[in-house]
């Protein structure tokens, strides 16, 4: 049988989402062994256990910046003992521990995968390109194997596995590579998250200015949705960061997603076409969004959320 | 402050991407432009290279075609360009970008090295950190705020739940997010500047970097394409149909 690692990070105090998906994917292909990266707990470890890892490496940076000292610990242990296949997911603390670890190795990674599977000692992995229109699918010589799979591509899974052996793994000391975390911010987080939502609301260049946005708010109150918005708009800073749904921002799934003044850029796409109903309001009748929309709307976003705000209120 | 900034040329993403018949490896034209991420990495390395009377080398790897984004980069005040080409890194994945990065900055020397988080064409978003592995530096990635002097760098670090503050010694890598700083414009005596300045070209002999076994696109095959439906010309009346189909999918 396949022996898999698969790297959790703990945010407050519980395994990530993003980190339960992985062991989905993990569990379907092997024995899995979760590098659990934060305080860790009881309930922690069991809910690795739950979600079917069989034991659990202990990886607790403090108030190090993890990067450095994990991935040289995970290679010396690789170094008494390979797995087949590391997954990590497409997420901040998961990309820095692959790329220095691949490196430390001196193999490849395969990242931004939708799908993983193993196949008579070799690996391959579906990426999604040019927007979601094609799907590539790519193979990498040497193990051990490190995937970064992108978030929302395995539903997490509780399947009732039993509590985990849990083994702490020393961080060793890395000389120059060290780094501290010298203060957390934890910014206030209102209404429903873009991740978690039923319904997204998102604006785009359309919207002509900054100001224009709380179109895209309103419309989202109203509705009890989470508000997203373009990479363009937030590289212009008219929104901040964790707004940001696309190939380099967030990935959303909802029931229903409202793209206001988005023309449909690739990296766009890729984080939201997988939303059940789309519907579309844009000025230009050429817009690549229409060609995924359940409606698209040829118009002003400046006529038409208005108006729809108020036959909203006036419900 | 020795600053080296990584970055890239790109097709220009708002045209149609191709892919190599056979290897399925992107098409890269002789008319490519400079990585819109990149520009926040040259900027932030301008603002720092400046604040300590330092210098700002480009480094970069890929075919150079006409070199007009390098020359972008260049105008916006950049020193000075060290471009790695050659036929046999066509294909080269993260792990092999980064190990002829390293070894050029290297010969260099550097204080401080950025990058942008991800390119917008590769995105594979693991290229800083393998940098700075081979560099055995701290990769301080993901940064919405830099600081550094007195022999210290320290950065706000984007997290999923808002920010970490993170230092450490240099030498280091920094990763910047598209944001950091406000890109300044190539002015026009920037532009007429650049072409004097010098862009050493490299091969992978000049380095002794030896490619090892990469990754390979094995197929590529059309998604189960979803289909658009409804188009309708605003008249006025169009938030009827919104309003009608978020009854039908219950939202309202």
């Amino acid at each position: 049988m396949a022996t898999i690692w698969v790297f959790v990070q703990e945010e407050a105090g519980d395994p990530t989402t993003i980190g339960l998906e992985l062991l989905a994917a993990g569990r379907r292909l092997g024995e899995v062994t979760a590098l659990y990266l934060g305080a860790g707990s009881e309930s922690a470890f069991a809910t690795l256990g739950e979600h079917g890892a069989g034991s659990v490496l202990h990886l607790d940076a403090g108030n190090r910046l993890p990067s450095g000292p994990v991935a040289a610990a995970l290679a010396e242990r690789i170094s008494a003992g390979a797995p087949d296949l590391i997954i990590f997911g497409q997420a901040y603390t998961d990309r820095d521990v692959a790329g220095r670890l691949a490196a430390r190795l001196g193999v490849g990674v395969l990242s931004n995968a939708i799908a993983v599977r193993l196949a008579n000692g070799a690996v391959e992995t579906d990426h999604e390109i040019l927007g979601g229109a094609q799907v590539a699918t790519a193979t990498m010589g040497q193990g051990p194997f490190i995937v970064l799979i992108r978030p929302k591509s395995y539903p997490a899974e509780a399947v009732g596995g039993t509590a985990p052996s849990v083994e702490k793994l020393d961080l060793p000391q890395v000389g120059r590579s060290e780094a501290t975390v010298i203060e957390s911010h934890v910014e206030e987080r209102e209404g429903p998250q873009l991740g978690e939502a039923a319904v997204v609301v998102s604006g785009g260049r359309g919207l002509g200015s900054p100001e224009a946005y709380e179109l895209v708010e309103k419309l989202g109150k109203k509705l009890g949705a989470a508000t997203g918005a373009t990479r363009a708009i937030v590289d212009a800073g008219w929104v901040p960061y964790a707004k940001q749904v696309g190939q380099t921002g967030k990935t959303v799934k909802p029931d229903v997603y409202i793209a206001c003044g988005i023309s449909g850029a690739m990296q766009h796409l890729v984080g939201m076409k997988d939303a059940k109903t789309i519907i579309a309001i844009n000025k230009d009748p050429d817009a690549p969004i229409f060609s995924i929309a359940d409606l698209g709307v040829v118009g002003d976003v400046h006529k038409v959320l208005p108006k729809l705000i108020e036959a909203l209120e006036s419900r | 402050m020795k600053v080296v900034v990584c970055v890239k040329q790109i097709p220009d993403p708002a045209t149609p991407y191709r892919l190599e018949t056979g290897t399925n490896w992107l098409l890269r034209p002789d008319d490519q432009v400079l990585d819109d991420t990149d520009r926040y990495g040259v900027e932030m390395g301008l603002q720092l290279a400046q604040a300590s009377e330092g210098t700002l080398t480009l480094v970069s790897m890929g075919p150079a075609g006409n070199g007009q984004g390098i020359r972008q980069a260049l105008a916006m005040g950049a020193d000075q360009a060290i471009l790695i080409e050659d036929d046999s890194l066509r294909g080269s994945d993260a792990l092999a970008t980064a190990q002829v990065l390293a070894a050029a900055i290297k010969r260099e020397g550097f204080d401080l090295v950025i990058a942008g988080n991800e390119s917008t064409d590769g995105y594979s978003g693991v290229l800083p950190q393998m940098l700075s592995e081979l560099l055995d530096v701290p990769a301080l990635t993901y940064a919405t705020k830099v600081e550094a002097g007195d022999g210290k760098v320290k950065i706000h670090r984007q997290t999923a739940a808002g920010y970490d503050v993170v230092e450490a010694s240099l030498p280091a890598v920094v990763a910047v997010t598209a944001g950091v700083v406000e890109p300044r414009y190539p002015t026009f005596k920037g532009i007429m500047e650049a072409k004097k300045k010098t862009v050493e070209i490299l091969s992978v002999s000049d380095l002794g970097v030896e490619r090892g076994p990469g990754q390979t696109v094995a197929s590529i095959t059309d998604a189960p394409e979803r289909s658009g439906g409804r188009k309708i010309e605003d008249d006025g009346e169009s938030h009827l149909a919104i309003v009608a189909l978020l009854e039908q999918r219950k939202v309202i």
